[in-house]
């Protein structure tokens, strides 16, 4: 491999597949707790909603969402996604769905004494949910939350097949131009191995913050 | 929107083609993952640290790598190697070994989860090696990880339409097809997203009560 392809297509690669897993992760993080706070209210209405929009979103593809985003929306209302926002939408509104589980499990862990004490202060339900619950529900997350950030930055290579330059993309390029696919496929699995433990490492380190936050000492 | 039901009628038969062999990977790839993985789950345990070591960094490596790009390492890299499989098979082992590294932790956490006490009994009892796993621990810890495996067949299920990646006629790939001969684009993409979640949820459903049952 010469260093052009490296300079051209490999490292802007990597740069895009990360800026897909930023952005689609802060996407999915919104939907997630919107949805999985919703999953908790009193009213059934807003329950059925967001349980709707879980089991449909976690029950399709995502890449069948992505194709879905990209060639039928455009003929159905008549305005078209530039590819790279296609695939941030169809990955965040997926993994947001499967994200919404966990923050949905995360606050139904609570104790439900919390929560009571919350109402006996007279706190309004954003208050209880922003001062009492969430700081206890959200280091019990964490660990679920980084499973799912590896699944999606694995998910951020199906943005290949719509054309959007990421690594995987760059790898498919540069096995046309060299004519060899055994080196560049290894490096393509190194790639994304490396940001998982990334990602990995820092959601531990996460974790034991948060936990320290709220007076629990992990070792 | 103009939806055309003509449209979605000449698409069933290509839909029916689809789904069959979306059907066929899903079920060799389930035989293929399940298998591997109780492979590497006895990895996990084995004795020497020289086996258990490499088990799992293949299996850490193989989890956090992209499924596609495994897809197309096996595609395009075996060749190079003088192994030549056919797409649809490369889909099936590749979808198999990827989940495969799922399961081994089910399993795990399967095994470990039965009791010290039957360990003991079997061997109070002198039981051979071997029945001591077939009798005695694997039938029990199968039983509690039986939703888990369904879930993974379900996530496995949603995975089947990267294989029009490497040209597999599964679902996704008709639908492609479908639309460069008809020019129509919507209904045949919207069939089959719509089959996904219909076939899932229900999927789910299954397991959940699974789950009540077993558990």
């Amino acid at each position: 491999m010469t260093a052009g392809l490296w300079q051209n297509w490999v490292l802007p690669g990597i740069w895009i597949t990360l800026q897909l897993l930023i952005a689609s992760a802060a996407l999915g993080a919104l939907v997630a707790f919107t949805v999985g706070t919703a999953r908790t209210h009193r009213s059934r209405a807003v329950r059925f909603l967001a349980g709707l929009y879980t089991e449909v979103f976690r029950g399709t593809s995502a890449l069948i969402l992505m194709f879905w985003l990209f060639f039928v929306l455009p003929p159905l209302v008549g305005w078209q996604l530039v590819p790279m926002w296609a695939a941030i939408l169809a990955l965040g509104l997926c993994y947001g769905a499967y994200g919404a589980e966990i923050v949905r499990g995360g606050l139904n862990a609570v104790p439900k004494t919390q929560r009571e004490a919350g109402i006996a202060l007279s706190l309004t339900p954003w208050q209880r949910l922003r001062l009492v619950l969430l700081p206890q529900a959200v280091p019990e997350m964490i660990p679920s939350f980084c499973n799912l950030l590896v699944e999606l930055l694995k998910g951020t290579a199906l943005v290949s097949l719509l054309g959007v330059g990421d690594v995987s993309f760059a790898a498919y390029l540069v096995r046309l131009a060299t004519q060899e696919s055994g080196t560049i496929y290894t490096v393509t699995l190194l790639v994304y191995f490396v940001i998982a433990l990334v990602i990995t490492r820092s959601m531990k380190a996460l974790e034991r913050r948060t936990k320290a936050n709220l007076g629990v000492v992990t070792k | 929107m103009n939806w055309d039901w003509a449209a979605v009628v000449d698409f069933l038969p290509r839909f029916w083609d689809g789904l069959l062999v979306t059907l066929q990977v899903l079920v060799l790839g389930s035989v293929l993952s399940f298998t591997l993985g109780l492979v590497w789950a006895l990895g996990f345990r084995a004795p020497s640290r020289f086996v258990r070591w490499p088990v799992h960094a293949v299996t850490e490596f193989v989890r956090t790598t992209p499924l596609l790009v495994q897809l197309f390492f096996l595609f395009f890299v075996l060749p190079e190697w003088g192994v030549q499989f056919s797409a649809m098979t490369t889909g099936t082992l590749a979808i198999g070994l990827h989940y495969s590294t799922y399961t081994a932790q089910v399993y795990r956490a399967g095994i470990d989860a039965v009791p010290a006490g039957q360990w003991e009994a079997a061997t109070a009892l002198s039981l051979p090696r071997h029945r001591t796993w077939l009798t005695v621990i694997l039938p029990q810890a199968l039983r509690r990880i039986a939703p888990a495996l369904g879930n993974y067949v379900i996530a496995m299920l949603k995975d089947t339409p990267l294989l029009a990646g490497i040209s597999v006629l599964e679902l996704l790939q008709q639908s492609r097809l479908e639309s460069a001969a008809t020019f129509q684009y919507i209904e045949p993409l919207t069939v089959v997203g719509v089959a996904f979640v219909l076939i899932a949820y229900p999927a789910s459903l299954l397991v959940r009560s699974l789950e009540r049952r077993l558990v």
